[in-house]
């Protein structure tokens, strides 16, 4: 009973703050507090609700006991990290990025390729790609090289579309002046196409990023070695832990906001120059 | 029109590249087969042989095609060795995940829109959600539903659902905050109430954002479908299929759902974006 008026209270007083803070003016304190105001209510409640109505740990572990596994099995949640992130999903990044790059800037060579391109790596976009998850295991083999592959696979398309979109980006009036300037077409793409297709690129790696984690994570449901934060979080889900499930997801979502942080960052200090990076 | 022939020669290629990849990696089978038999395979018996093995490693695509053609025309519907039974049953966990996102999204969207203590509080977990791995708890949400008694097309749903749900939140509040000052003035001096604000100016403007959002939603509803299926162990639909081949080593059979899902993803896109192009042709933005 103690945790439901708990619980109550909690939600009472922090929307009641957010809502104070939310008529405050507006300012980065308070746009940064609210929302994690928030995000801490929602945990309390969540504590309160499974402890005040006796939830099994089995369907709904609360936060603290989450939190506590989270600590206690640090070294099983690092292996996977290493497994799934490092090994699968950020090779499989870069080589997948890699290769829509070259291919992208290959392709606009030719207009007729890239008339044929767009509409077919638009409609490959919207596919269910990750079903390509078990093909790729049987040809790879259960170790990270088969998730690398779908991760290649899955990031290949969205990443081709927008560099192909990006490298149309630079209008017809800048080109004329490079050709004034007496550039070349390296010259030209290097100085002129390539930075301007650059928010474009942007924005297919951050689109990919998130895509490289859930192919990592999905093909491991397929078939893996005994470690990896897909295989864990299938077989925990077999064997009832939902505590080291909860701590693998709560890894997944720290991973997901580092990596697109990370892209996002980079993105600001390549694209300093673009209307939307200048605040 | 004018990229029709683009379009195919890439298609085309795509398809060149498919035979060319199933011979080069059906080789090594076809060669061991040969030599255990004491038998020297001549280019054209050694591409022949690759074309039409049993399990091979990359079926050619005429191969996924008869398997195709086999299992949805001349197999009964009901059947559960027809592909056209399994995309039912994976479509329609889509389908009702997809209609309570969509619903659920625009309901949070217009609380965002007019509550500025949602907006603060929620608007950014939304955001940074789009960046997590969200399908990683798929499993979970089937295993647990499933403990409290909750089985069949619910789970499934459950997925699609908050797969969809974050797409078309984040389209719709962009699409309600579209209307810029002036219209909004305008609505004023009309003496319009809030009501009347949202269903004659806000609600219209967000059409193209709506239907945007939601072809995204669609294809990820899918998604989320399939890899729903795939914790229950292989029961039915085709995620069940994708897991049931590759328990078996059907290669033939992975592919044929593979290219099923993606006709399926296809269909269900095409008919959103129809949808749009009748609506926004109608609304006069198109």
């Amino acid at each position: 009973m103690g945790w439901i008026v708990f619980g109550i209270c909690a939600w009472l007083v922090g929307w009641l703050t957010n809502v104070w803070l939310a008529r405050q003016p507006k300012s980065q304190a308070t746009s940064l507090a609210v929302p994690v105001i928030f995000g801490v209510t929602l945990i309390l409640i969540w504590e309160s609700v499974v402890r005040g109505f006796g939830i099994s740990p089995v369907l709904l572990p609360p936060p603290s006991v989450i939190a506590e596994r989270f600590s206690q099995s640090a070294d099983i949640l690092w292996i996977d990290f290493v497994q799934t992130v490092i090994k699968g999903a950020l090779s499989g990044y870069v080589i997948g990025c890699g290769a829509a790059f070259v291919i992208a800037v290959t392709v606009d060579r030719f207009p007729f390729l890239q008339r044929g391109v767009l509409p077919v790596g638009n409609f490959v976009a919207a596919l269910p790609i990750i079903g390509m998850a078990p093909i790729m295991v049987m040809w790879f083999g259960f170790d990270w090289q088969s998730k690398a592959a779908v991760v290649v696979v899955m990031v290949f398309f969205p990443m081709l579309v927008n560099t192909v979109q990006g490298l149309q980006a630079s209008d017809a009036m800048q080109r004329d002046l490079m050709r004034t300037y007496a550039a070349g077409y390296w010259k030209t793409l290097l100085k002129l196409r390539l930075p301007s297709a650059m928010p474009f690129v942007f924005n297919g790696l951050k689109i990919a990023s998130t895509l490289a984690l859930i192919g990592a994570i999905v093909a491991e449901f397929f078939g893996s070695p005994v470690k990896g934060m897909g295989f864990r979080i299938s077989t925990s889900v077999g064997q009832l832990a939902l505590d080291l499930v909860w701590a693998e997801i709560v890894v997944a979502a720290i991973v997901g906001s580092a990596f697109y942080g990370g892209v996002a960052l980079l993105e600001r200090a390549v694209t300093f120059w673009h209307p939307s990076q200048r605040g | 029109m004018r990229n029709v022939l683009p379009v195919l020669t890439v298609v085309a290629v795509i398809f060149v590249a498919w035979y060319i990849g199933a011979v080069a990696l059906n080789a090594t089978w076809a060669q061991d087969n040969a030599a255990r038999a004491g038998v020297e395979l001549s280019f054209t018996e050694l591409v022949a042989d690759t074309l039409s093995q049993d399990k091979p490693k990359l079926p050619a695509p005429h191969q996924v095609a008869v398997e195709i053609w086999e299992t949805t025309v001349e197999k009964n519907i009901t059947s559960r060795r027809s592909l056209v039974y399994h995309s039912w049953i994976t479509m329609s966990a889509t389908l009702l995940g997809f209609v309570l996102g969509t619903g659920l999204g625009i309901a949070l969207a217009v609380g965002i829109v007019y509550n500025r203590t949602m907006d603060m509080s929620v608007m950014p977990w939304v955001i940074a959600s789009q960046t997590i791995p969200i399908l990683a708890i798929a499993p979970m949400i089937i295993v647990v539903l499933n403990a409290i008694g909750i089985t069949g097309l619910f789970p499934k749903a459950v997925i699609s659902m908050y797969l969809s749900f974050f797409p078309v939140v984040v389209g719709m509040v962009k699409g309600l905050r579209s209307p810029d000052r002036m219209q909004l003035d305008q609505m004023k001096t009309w003496h319009a109430n809030g009501i009347q604000e949202f269903w004659k100016l806000r609600f219209p403007s967000s059409m193209p954002y709506l239907f945007t959002s939601l072809k995204v939603g669609m294809a990820a509803s899918l998604v989320g479908a399939i890899v729903g299926e795939l914790p229950t162990g292989a029961v039915a639909g085709l995620g069940a299929r994708l897991l049931a081949g590759s328990y078996y080593g059907q290669t033939v059979q992975i592919w044929s759902a593979l290219i099923m899902a993606a006709v399926l993803a296809a269909c269900l896109v095409g008919i959103i974006g129809l949808a749009q192009r009748l609506v926004l042709k109608r609304m006069g933005m198109a």
